[in-house]
C-alpha cells in the first residue's frame, strides 16, 4: 500500500504538473458517473433516430411508412403486426412512424426555446448583476411580477391567441422561463464579482473584459448550462402538455402530446396506442434529468454528496 | 417537559434582543406592504392577459360550425359585454370593475357571471388539491427523511429513484399510466369486477387516482429537498453533541434532526403550491373533473374573456397568498428568520 503510494509520488512530475483544465475535469467525473452516462446515451439514440427518421422521410425512402398516410384496412394493429412493429393507430397510421417524427418536434423544442431562454436570461441577468442599483431594483421587480404569473395559464392563453404553431410554441415557452435563468445569472455575477481572484486579476491590470471572458464566464457558466440541461425536458413537458390539452401541435402532425391525446380515447380498446408515446416522453425526459444530475454533480465539485 | 425546558431559553433570549410591541409592528407592516404588493402584480396580469386575447384575430363570436351569426346579432353581443368600447376604455373599465369585486358576465353560459362559474367548480379543485396537500407534506418529508438517514442504502436507491422519476415523469403520463394499470388492466383482469374509474367526481373512488397523480411531482420534489437537507443537518455538530451525550434515537432523529431539516422544505412550499396549481388543469382534464382548471381550458378554446381573466387573477392572487402564508410560516420555524 505505502509502496504503491510512493510508486504514485514519483510517477508524477513535480517540475511540470499536468494541468486539468475545468472542462476536463468536468467530463472525467460525468463519465464516472453510470447513470449520466446512460442519460447521455438514451439522448444520443434519440436525437439519431429522431434524425435520422427526418432524413427518411424528406426522401421518402421506403424504410418506414409515411407518417401521415392512412390504412383504415389495417387500423388499430397491436404490437409486433406485419407491417407495423409497433402496431397502427384508428386511423391506421404507422405508430413508429409517428413516434419517430414526434421525436423530432420534442427536441427541437427543447432545444431551441433554450436558445430564447438564454438570450434573454442571459441579458437581464447580466446587466442586472453589472449595472447594479436602481437598473437592477427595476429588473428584478420586473422578474418577480412576471413570477407570479402562473406558467401554463400563460402559455395556453399565448398558444390560443397567436394560432398554435412550433414557432409560437416555442417562443411562448422561452418567454416564460427566462427569468428563471435571469436570477440565476444575476446572482452568479453578483458573488463572482466580489470574489478575491476577481480582485485580484484587476489589481493586476485585466481590462474588464478580459476579466469576464477569464473569470466571470467560466465560473458563471456550470450552472448556467445545468439549468438549460434542466431547461430541455420542462419544454419538452409544457409542449406535450399543450398538445395534449388540445392547445399545441395541430393535428393531424403528430407530436407525442397530440399522440398522447388521440390515443387516449381509445384508451379501454387499445391502451398500447397511449402507452408508447407516453413511455417515450418519460424516458426522453428522465434521461436529459440524469445528464443535468450529472453535469451538476461534475461541474460543481463542492455541491457533491 | 424537557421538550419546554430546553426550548424556553431560546425563546425568552430572543424576544429580549427586541422589544415584543415593535416586532409585532414590523410584522404588521411587512403583511401589509406584502398584500398591497400583490395589486401592481395582479394588474400587471391584467394587462398581460386582456392585451393578449384581444391581440388575437377573430372574435367570442367566431363560429367553428354551423352557421355564422349575422352582423346584428354580433353588433348586439358586442353592445351587451361592452366590446363596443375602444380597448383602453375596456381595460379601464374592467380594472374598475374587478376592484368592485365584479368580474363580469362569462360569454359560455348565458347570464352567469365569471365569478359565479368559478365558485361552481371551486370545489372539486379544493377537494383534491386540499387531500394532495395532506398528504404531500408527511409523506415527501418522510421518504427524504429515511432515505437521508440510511444514506447509500436500498431505500435511499428507491426514494432516490422515485423522486427522480417523480419529478420528471409529467403527470398526465403518470395519470394515463394509472388508468392503464388501476382502471383499463385491472377491469379486464378481474372480469370488471373490480377496478377504479377512469374519471368523474361524484364519489369517493372517482378522488383516487387524480390524488395520487397531483401527489407525485411535489412528493418528488418534496424528498428531494428533505433528504439533502437532512444530510445537511446529519453533519451538523448540535446532531453529534445530542448522539453523544446518549438520547435515544427517536429523539435525536425528531427533535434535532427533522425540525431543522424542515426548513428548507418549507421554503419550497411555494413552488409546490404553484405546481399544484399548474397540475390541477392537466389531472382535471386527464380524469374529466369538473373543476377551475378544466373550467379554464373549456374557457381559451372558446374565447371566453371573463373566465379567462377571472381564472387568471384568482390563480395569482391564491399563489401570492400561499406565498405570503409561507414566508410566515418560516419565521415561526426558523427564528433567525426576520421578515422586514
Amino acid at each position: 500500500m505505502a509502496a504503491a503510494v510512493t510508486d504514485r509520488v514519483q510517477e508524477i512530475d513535480w517540475e511540470n504538473p499536468e494541468q486539468v483544465g475545468l472542462w476536463k475535469d468536468a467530463w472525467q467525473r460525468f463519465r464516472r458517473n453510470p447513470i449520466a452516462v446512460l442519460g447521455l446515451a438514451l439522448v444520443a439514440v434519440i436525437v439519431l433516430a429522431a434524425i435520422g427518421a427526418r432524413v427518411v422521410f424528406a426522401f421518402h425512402l421506403p424504410i418506414l411508412r409515411d407518417y401521415l398516410q392512412q390504412d383504415p384496412a389495417n387500423a388499430d394493429l397491436g404490437l409486433f403486426s406485419p407491417g407495423h412493429i409497433l402496431g397502427s393507430d384508428e386511423l391506421g397510421r404507422d405508430i413508429l412512424s409517428r413516434m419517430l417524427y414526434g421525436a423530432g418536434i420534442s427536441l427541437t423544442i427543447g432545444v431551441l426555446t433554450q436558445c430564447i431562454y438564454l438570450v434573454i436570461g442571459a441579458a437581464v441577468g447580466l446587466t442586472a448583476g453589472y449595472c447594479g442599483g436602481r437598473l437592477d431594483n427595476l429588473l428584478m421587480r420586473f422578474v418577480d411580477v412576471w413570477y407570479a404569473f402562473p406558467d401554463l395559464l400563460f402559455l395556453l392563453v399565448v398558444v390560443s391567441v397567436f394560432g398554435a404553431s412550433l414557432f409560437t410554441i416555442f417562443v411562448a415557452i422561452g418567454m416564460i422561463y427566462w427569468v428563471d435563468l435571469a436570477r440565476l445569472i444575476r446572482g452568479q455575477v453578483l458573488s463572482i464579482k466580489e470574489k478575491e481572484y476577481v480582485e485580484g486579476a484587476r489589481a493586476a491590470g485585466s481590462s474588464p473584459l478580459k476579466i469576464i471572458l477569464r473569470h466571470l464566464a467560466p465560473n458563471a457558466l456550470g450552472p448556467v448550462i445545468v439549468a438549460v440541461t434542466f431547461g430541455i425536458p420542462r419544454a419538452i413537458f409544457l409542449e406535450a402538455t399543450l398538445s395534449f390539452l388540445g392547445a399545441g401541435i395541430v393535428p393531424p402532425t403528430p407530436s407525442w402530446g397530440v399522440m398522447i391525446q388521440q390515443g387516449y380515447e381509445s384508451i379501454f380498446s387499445h391502451p398500447m396506442e397511449v402507452t408508447l408515446p407516453a413511455v417515450s416522453i418519460a424516458i426522453t425526459m428522465l434521461s436529459f434529468t440524469f445528464i443535468g444530475d450529472g453535469l451538476r454533480d461534475s461541474l460543481d465539485p463542492r455541491m457533491r454528496r | 417537559m424537557a421538550a419546554t425546558a430546553k426550548g424556553a431559553p431560546a425563546r425568552g433570549a430572543r424576544l429580549s434582543l427586541r422589544p415584543r410591541k415593535t416586532r409585532a409592528a414590523n410584522l404588521a407592516f411587512y403583511i401589509v406592504r406584502r398584500i398591497l404588493w400583490m395589486i401592481p402584480v395582479v394588474l400587471f396580469v391584467i394587462s398581460i392577459t386582456f392585451v393578449l386575447m384581444h391581440l388575437a384575430p377573430g372574435s367570442p363570436w367566431d363560429r367553428t360550425g354551423g352557421r355564422p351569426l349575422s352582423k346584428a346579432v354580433i353588433d348586439d353581443l358586442n353592445v351587451k359585454y361592452g366590446l363596443d368600447k375602444p380597448l383602453w376604455n375596456q381595460f379601464l373599465l374592467y380594472v374598475w370593475n374587478v376592484a368592485h369585486f365584479d368580474f363580469g358576465l362569462s360569454y359560455q353560459y348565458q347570464n352567469q357571471t365569471a365569478a359565479h362559474v368559478l365558485l361552481e367548480s371551486w370545489p372539486a379543485t379544493l377537494t383534491i388539491g386540499a387531500l394532495a396537500f395532506v398528504l404531500i407534506v408527511p409523506l415527501g418529508v418522510a421518504l427524504g427523511v429515511i432515505a437521508a438517514l440510511r444514506q447509500n442504502s436500498v431505500i435511499d436507491y428507491i426514494a432516490v429513484g422515485f423522486s427522480t422519476f417523480g419529478a420528471s415523469v409529467p403527470n398526465f403520463v403518470i395519470g394515463i399510466l394509472l388508468i392503464i394499470v388501476f382502471s383499463v388492466e385491472a377491469y379486464h383482469l378481474t372480469g370488471g369486477s373490480l377496478f377504479l374509474p377512469t374519471g368523474g367526481f361524484a364519489v369517493d373512488e372517482h378522488l383516487i387516482l387524480p390524488v395520487i397523480t397531483l401527489s407525485v411531482l411535489p412528493v418528488a420534489y418534496i424528498a428531494r429537498m428533505a433528504r439533502s437537507s437532512t444530510l445537511d443537518v446529519l453533519r451538523q455538530d448540535y446532531v453529534r453533541t445530542a448522539w453523544a451525550k446518549g438520547l435515544r434515537e427517536r429523539l435525536v432523529v425528531l427533535r434535532h434532526i427533522v425540525k431543522n431539516s424542515l426548513i428548507p422544505v418549507v421554503s419550497t412550499l411555494g413552488s409546490i403550491f404553484a405546481l399544484m396549481v399548474t397540475g390541477s388543469v392537466i389531472v382535471e382534464t386527464v380524469f374529466a373533473i369538473p373543476g377551475i382548471g378544466r373550467s379554464f381550458v373549456v374557457a381559451v378554446s372558446s374565447r371566453d374573456y371573463p373566465m379567462i381573466l377571472a381564472t387568471t387573477i384568482l390563480f395569482s392572487v391564491v399563489i401570492a397568498v400561499a406565498n405570503l402564508i409561507i414566508d410566515l410560516l418560516y419565521t415561526v420555524i426558523d427564528p433567525r428568520v426576520r421578515l422586514g
